[in-house]
């Protein structure tokens, strides 16, 4: 089921639980646990056989390896698309959205990483961020940006983390930029460097 | 306290009959300075001495935002309104001297469109001119449906089509031309924000038929100015300055406070920017809520009004003010 994020500072995205809208086309894209978020919409949805006619789904395996393709893949939607990774999924989301007109609804499932990526994506459509329908599944593992080399490290699982570009421990923040899609680490030992606290799981 | 937009005296420098219903009013600064830079979308507010009668209305600017050296707006004449758009057309002449305040933008074009669609309706033309011209200078793309009651009464039509050929369909009434909504609505690539400004019934059923097709809120954009309107005598007091007050059958509440010497927050004073919202501190009656600016949850717990367009029938109403 999805995560409860505690209450934090505005800049913390916060999610919903996806709901099915009227629309000329559907795109739907998930990874890991985010497939049973559709699944259930679809579940709930008045018209579940008439939106996935019009229903582009694109789907990936989750951080932690939970892959439910076999459900997403059975629904029989107009297209239905796995790829390995967000990475490999990216140029076909992009030309899905340069094809794309106004009345396309787009759904995002699973981990903060994706949400916030096909988020990025949308805006950089024109679509307004608010257009993009999101529920969180499955893991909390966080896209983390360096504030001070701008390298992004991916399935951050410990807070502090040592960055995978620039080696600085780095302290994770809840500060989000939807322009990166990433929150936001800020060295923890600049003042005294070495002091660094011992990491904690925080994000699984 | 100050209230409002910064105020400017003004000289009315033009005053052209665009048609037999509107006219176009440009103001320059009496002291011969530069206008504000403006965007496009933004309205002012004008102040009217209407024999007396204090009238402060808003009008879309619909001259070219880089043009400082004056400001121009179309008024199109109401003759069952309170008289705002009256003495607009009867007595305002070249030479008058008026104060308006700055320029206020609650319909500004988001820059973040790829394109932007625009529909209006009769003078709900108006903040489209600026937005054009605004989008000319900046080599934004964009697309015009206006719509008429018919070509005489088409206000700028003519040059609209002059100068950007099949940017601007033009739908006249009296030719049963009608916008195809829907069919205009699908075919537009993503990325695309609408704009729509004219008849309350018109507003209505372009964001109902967006909706329905699927179109984000925020990717719709409308603006609708207020009248306030008239209706029966009422009592308010106004607990902060412990006054009680008549609001005449033609005046509004906020004018009614203005008029007993209380300051009260305002900018647009047409129901739509949410500036003059009063908390309601007792309500012995039924507030009739005609703004925009309220959710329906917030009209229902009548905690807080607007006094710009709202009313009151009953017993008591006490505001914090």
């Amino acid at each position: 089921m999805a995560a409860s994020f505690p209450p934090s500072i505005p800049s913390r995205p916060v999610y919903g639980t996806l709901t099915a809208r009227p629309g000329t086309a559907h795109l739907m894209v998930a990874d890991g646990e985010g497939a049973a978020a559709l699944t259930d919409m679809l579940a709930r949805a008045q018209d579940a056989a008439g939106l996935l006619a019009r229903s582009h789904i694109i789907y990936m395996p989750g951080p932690t390896g939970t892959d439910l393709w076999a459900s997403l893949n059975a629904l029989g939607a107009a297209q239905c698309h796995r790829s390995p990774s967000f990475a490999a999924a990216l140029p076909r989301l992009q030309q899905v959205l340069s094809d794309a007109h106004m009345g396309l609804q787009i759904y995002v499932a699973g981990t903060e990483g994706l949400i916030g990526q096909v988020q990025r994506e949308a805006m950089l459509a024109g679509l307004p961020w608010q257009a993009v329908q999101t529920e969180h599944r499955g893991s909390t593992v966080r896209r983390v940006q360096c504030v001070h080399c701008k390298g992004i490290t991916e399935n951050v699982r410990t807070d502090p983390f040592p960055c995978s570009h620039c080696g600085l421990n780095l302290f994770v923040r809840d500060h989000y930029s939807r322009r990166i899609a990433a929150f936001q680490g800020v060295n923890i030992d600049a003042e005294d460097p070495g002091q660094v606290p011992a990491a904690v799981v925080r994000f699984t | 306290m100050s209230v409002g937009a910064a105020k400017i005296p003004v000289r009315v420098a033009e005053v052209v009959e665009v048609n037999p219903l509107i006219k176009r009013f440009r103001f320059q600064r009496r002291d011969g300075g530069p206008m504000p830079v403006f965007s496009g979308g933004a309205h002012i507010v004008v102040d009217m001495d209407d024999h007396g009668t204090r009238r402060m209305n808003p009008y879309s600017l619909m001259s070219d935002p880089a043009d400082t050296s004056g400001y121009e707006i179309s008024v199109r004449r109401d003759e069952a309104g309170r008289g705002g758009s009256l003495f607009l057309h009867r007595h305002v002449t070249v030479g008058m001297e008026m104060v308006i305040s700055s320029p206020i933008n609650l319909f500004p074009l988001d820059a973040r469109a790829r394109r932007h669609l625009m529909i209006a309706g009769g003078i709900g033309i108006t903040p489209f001119l600026s937005q054009i011209a605004a989008l000319q200078a900046h080599g934004g793309q964009f697309e015009l449906h206006y719509s008429a009651r018919s070509r005489d009464f088409a206000a700028y039509a003519d040059d609209l089509t002059a100068r950007h050929g099949d940017k601007v369909r033009l739908y006249l009434d009296d030719q049963g031309q009608l916008i195809n909504l829907n069919s205009l609505l699908q075919g537009q690539p993503l990325g695309t924000h609408l704009y729509v400004c004219g008849p309350k019934g018109m507003i209505g059923w372009v964001r109902q038929t967006a909706e329905t097709l699927g179109w984000p809120l925020a990717a719709v954009h409308s603006e609708e100015f207020l009248a306030p309107p008239v209706g029966l005598p009422f009592q308010v007091q106004l607990a902060a300055s412990g006054k009680t007050i008549t609001v005449g059958p033609a005046q509004s509440l906020l004018e009614a406070i203005e008029a007993a010497g209380v300051t009260a927050p305002y900018l647009c004073r047409g129901g739509a920017c949410g500036e003059c919202e009063t908390d309601v501190l007792g309500c012995d009656g039924q507030i009739a809520h005609n703004d925009h600016w309220l959710t329906d949850e917030q009209k229902a717990g009548d905690r807080q009004i607007m006094p710009c367009v709202s009313r009151f029938g009953g017993k008591t109403l006490i505001l914090d003010r």
